[in-house]
C-alpha cells in the first residue's frame, strides 16, 4: 500500500469565456451559428474561432501530493483556482489537461446540505442528502440516530425542511457530512456558516476528523483555521502552484502577497492632492509607512501605522492645525487627531516646504479597510485644505481570542484587550 | 483492496461506463424515492390526477374520434382501443417532458457532487412507472366494466412495457443533454410531444394508413410500443389484429439506435454539465 493519497499531476482547466453572441445559448442561436459560420470562416480568412485569448485557464500545471493521513490546507485568493481543484478533485467536472489520483474512499464536501429537498422532512432528507454524498442505506440507518442528535433538530426531524430556519437547515446539513466517514475528504470553506456556538461544535467535529489520521484536503479563507487545522498548505494564484510546504510559510507567504496583488494594503489617492490645492498651502504627498520588516505585508491588529505628510505653505501661516481622522469602511469617524488643538503639539509658523509625521501605536481595529482624511487649517480659525478620504489602509483580519472567529467589520470596529470573570451568587 | 480514482480528460467517444451506474443503484432508488416523494407529497389531488389525466384524455378522444369521426376501433370498445394507447404514450410523453427537465432541475446536485448523471434520466424513467400503474389499474377496471378479458398474449405486456422505457429512456437523454446546453429545448419538447402522438397510432389504428405509407409509421419507435399494447391486451379481438410484424422489428431497431446514441451523446456533454449548467 502506497502512502500517497492524492497525487495531482499537471492538472489543468480551461474554460471558454467566448465573447457572448459567440457562444449560443439556445438551440435557436446554435443552428443560426450553425448556418452563419462558413460566411464568417470566410470574412475571418480560414482563422479557427478557438482564439487563445476566448478562453482562461483556471487551473494550469498543478502538481503536489497528499500523504495518507495528512491534512493539506489549500489557500489563495477569490479566483485562484481553488474551487476549480476541488472540482476536479471530486470529479464534478473533468480536466483539460494533467492527471490525479486518489486512493481510497473519496468523499467531497463542498456546501452544507448538498442534496436537500425543500419539501421533504428533516428524516426524509437526512437519507436523500446521506446518499448523495454516497453513504450507503445501512450506514444512514446506522448512524441516523447519531446525526439528528448532532444536528439538535431532533424535534423537528418530521417537518419539512422548508419550514427550517437557515441556521436549523445549515445544522442538519453539517451533520451529514460530519458523519461520512471516507478515507479521503475534500472539504470546501463550510465552516463559514451557522452561529458562533454551532461554528464551535463543527470546529470540534473537523478537529476530531483530522486527528483520526484521514486525509484531508481543506480549502478556505480562514487563515487562522487553516493553522490550525493543517500542517502542510498549498498557495494557489491564477490557477498555478505559487508555493506549498509548512502552513505558517504558507500562510505568511499568503498574507504578505494579497497586498502587493491587489496594489499594497494600503494607498494614497495622488489625484485628490493635486486636484485640492489652497493658495495658501498645498499637500505635495502623503505617505503611510508600517515598521517592520516585510514592508509588504498588510497591517495587522496592534502595528504601528506612521503617517507622513509633506506640504508647501506657499504663504506664512502661524499657529498651523494638521488635521487626521481615521474613518471606518462606513466612515464612521473613529478617531480625530491635530497638533492643535486636540493633541497640543505647538507648531509656530510654517513657510516654504516641511513634513509632519503622525504616528499612530496599536491600532486596535478589526479587519477591514479604513479610509484616512487630511485636513489643514489654521488652528481655531479657518481650514484650508480638507482632503477626504486621501488615504485608505486595509487591516488583516485575525483571530486574536484562539476562537476560530475572526475579527472583522462583522464583529465591531476595535479590538480592545480584555478579560472575563465569573463569579456565583448561588451554589 | 484500495479503490483507485483517476481524474483525467476522457478520451474518445465510446466509455459509458455502465459499471458506475451499477456500482450507484443504490443512490438511483433515492433519487426516485425522492422524486416519487415529492411528486405526490405536495399536489392535492396526488394519485387521483394520474387517473383523472388519461381517463378525461380517454373521454375526449372517444366523444371526438370514437362517435364524431367514427374512427374504427376493430371489434373493441373505442374507449377501451384509446386507452390501451393512452397507457403507454403518457408514459412515453411525461417520461420525455420530465427529461427535458430533470439535469438543470438538478443543477445543485450536478454542480456539488459526483455521481453518473446517466441516473438523472434513468430515474425519471422508472419513478413514471408509478403513474403507470396507477393508470394500468385504470385499464383494469375498464376491461371489468365492458367484460373483455385480455388474452394470452398478454404475457408479452412487460416486453413492450421495457420497449416503452428504453424508447423513453433514449429520447430523454437526447432531450436532457440538449437542454442543459440549450435551454430553449424545454420549451420545444411540449409542442414535440403533442405533435408526435399524432404521428402515433393512438387515437387510430394504424389500419387506418394505406398500407404504402405504413412504413413511415414505423420509423416512429412509439408505434411498435402502441400496437403492441394494444395487441398483448386485446389481441385477436381486434378486427384487424395482426401480431407485431417486421415493421415492429424495425421501431425496435430504431429504438436501440437511439438508445445507444443517446448514451454516447450523453456522456459525451455529460463531462461538461457542471461547467455550462
Amino acid at each position: 500500500m502506497s502512502d500517497v493519497a492524492i497525487r495531482v499531476e499537471a492538472l489543468s482547466k480551461r474554460y471558454r469565456i467566448g465573447r457572448r453572441e459567440e457562444r449560443p445559448d439556445t438551440l435557436r442561436e446554435a443552428l443560426m451559428a450553425v448556418l452563419k459560420a462558413p460566411w464568417q470562416r470566410l470574412r475571418r480568412g480560414g482563422a479557427s474561432s478557438h482564439r487563445e485569448q476566448d478562453t482562461i485557464w483556471a487551473l494550469r500545471d498543478v502538481s503536489f501530493e497528499v500523504k495518507r493521513g495528512e491534512v493539506l490546507g489549500v489557500i489563495g485568493r477569490n479566483g485562484a483556482g481553488k474551487s476549480t481543484l476541488l472540482k476536479l478533485l471530486s470529479q464534478i467536472t473533468e480536466p483539460t489537461r494533467g492527471r490525479a489520483e486518489i486512493h481510497g474512499r473519496v468523499g467531497s464536501l463542498l456546501e452544507v446540505g448538498t442534496g436537500f429537498h425543500q419539501e421533504l422532512t428533516g428524516r426524509e432528507n437526512v437519507y436523500l442528502s446521506g446518499a448523495v454524498l454516497g453513504m450507503t442505506r445501512s450506514e444512514i440507518d446506522e448512524k441516523f440516530d447519531e446525526i439528528v442528535a448532532f444536528s439538535g433538530v431532533e424535534k423537528f426531524i418530521d417537518t419539512p425542511i422548508k419550514r427550517y430556519s437557515s441556521g436549523m437547515k445549515v445544522r442538519l446539513g453539517f451533520a451529514v457530512a460530519a458523519h461520512l466517514d471516507p478515507e479521503i475528504l475534500l472539504v470546501d470553506e463550510v465552516l463559514a456558516v451557522g452561529d458562533a456556538t454551532f461554528q464551535k461544535k463543527c470546529l470540534g467535529k473537523m478537529d476530531s476528523i483530522t486527528n483520526e489520521g484521514r486525509t484531508v484536503l481543506f480549502v478556505s479563507h480562514n487563515m487562522a483555521m487553516i493553522k490550525k487545522l493543517c500542517s502542510r498548505a498549498v498557495l494557489l494564484d491564477e490557477g498555478e502552484v505559487r508555493e506549498i510546504g509548512p502552513t505558517d510559510a504558507v500562510v505568511e507567504r499568503y498574507l504578505g502577497g494579497v497586498h502587493t496583488a491587489a496594489g499594497g494594503s494600503f494607498g494614497v489617492r495622488t489625484s485628490l492632492l493635486a486636484e485640492r490645492r489652497d493658495p495658501k498651502i498645498y499637500i505635495e504627498a502623503i505617505e503611510i509607512r508600517r515598521d517592520g520588516t516585510d514592508p509588504k505585508r498588510g497591517f495587522r491588529p496592534q502595528d504601528q501605522l506612521r503617517l507622513q505628510i509633506r506640504y508647501n505653505a506657499v504663504k506664512p501661516i502661524r499657529n498651523p492645525g494638521f488635521i487626521v481622522m481615521l474613518m471606518s469602511h462606513d466612515r464612521v469617524e473613529l478617531c480625530r487627531v491635530s497638533n492643535m488643538p486636540i493633541s497640543g503639539y505647538y507648531i509656530d509658523q510654517i513657510h516654504g516646504r516641511g513634513q509632519i509625521e503622525v504616528v499612530f501605536e496599536q491600532l486596535p481595529f478589526v479587519g477591514g479597510r479604513y479610509y484616512i482624511t487630511v485636513g489643514v487649517a489654521q488652528s481655531k480659525v479657518e481650514w484650508f485644505l480638507r482632503l477626504d478620504d486621501v488615504a485608505w489602509f486595509d487591516v488583516e483580519s485575525t483571530d486574536p481570542y484562539g476562537s476560530g472567529l475572526q475579527m472583522d467589520t462583522r464583529r465591531g470596529y476595535m479590538i480592545i484587550p480584555h478579560t472575563w470573570d465569573h463569579q456565583p451568587f448561588s451554589s | 483492496m484500495q479503490p483507485i480514482t483517476v481524474i483525467e480528460p476522457a478520451r474518445g467517444w465510446l466509455s459509458l461506463r455502465l459499471g458506475q451506474v451499477w456500482q450507484y443503484r443504490e443512490l438511483l432508488y433515492f433519487l426516485v424515492w425522492r422524486d416519487l416523494k415529492v411528486r405526490y407529497k405536495q399536489a392535492v389531488l396526488g394519485a387521483l390526477w394520474i387517473i383523472l389525466q388519461p381517463v378525461i384524455s380517454m373521454i375526449v378522444f372517444t366523444l371526438l374520434f370514437g362517435r364524431l369521426l367514427n374512427v374504427p376501433s376493430g371489434n373493441v370498445p373505442y374507449p377501451i382501443f384509446a386507452y390501451a394507447a393512452l397507457l403507454p404514450w403518457n408514459y412515453f410523453s411525461r417520461s420525455l417532458s420530465l427529461a427535458s427537465k430533470g439535469l438543470v432541475g438538478n443543477a445543485d446536485l450536478i454542480t456539488r457532487v459526483y455521481f453518473p448523471r446517466l441516473l438523472i434520466p434513468m430515474a425519471n424513467v422508472f419513478s413514471n412507472l408509478v403513474d403507470f400503474a396507477i393508470a394500468f389499474l385504470v385499464l383494469l377496471a375498464l376491461m371489468l366494466y365492458y367484460r373483455i378479458a385480455p388474452t394470452s398474449m398478454v404475457v408479452f405486456l412487460p416486453g413492450f412495457l421495457l420497449l416503452a422505457m428504453l424508447t423513453a429512456l433514449g429520447f430523454s437523454l437526447w432531450l436532457s443533454a440538449l437542454n442543459v446546453r440549450y435551454r430553449d429545448v424545454g420549451q420545444i419538447v411540449p409542442f414535440l410531444v403533442q405533435m408526435w402522438m399524432y404521428a402515433t397510432p393512438v387515437v387510430y389504428g394504424s389500419t387506418l394508413i394505406p398500407e404504402r405509407f405504413r412504413f413511415l409509421l414505423a420509423l416512429n419507435p412509439m408505434t411498435g410500443v402502441v400496437e403492441g399494447f394494444r395487441w398483448a391486451l386485446l389481441g385477436e379481438r381486434l378486427a384487424d389484429a395482426q401480431p407485431p410484424g417486421a415493421l415492429f422489428f424495425v421501431s425496435i431497431a430504431i429504438t436501440l439506435v437511439v438508445l445507444g446514441s443517446g448514451a454516447l451523446f450523453f456522456r459525451h456533454t455529460e463531462r461538461t454539465f457542471a461547467d455550462v449548467i
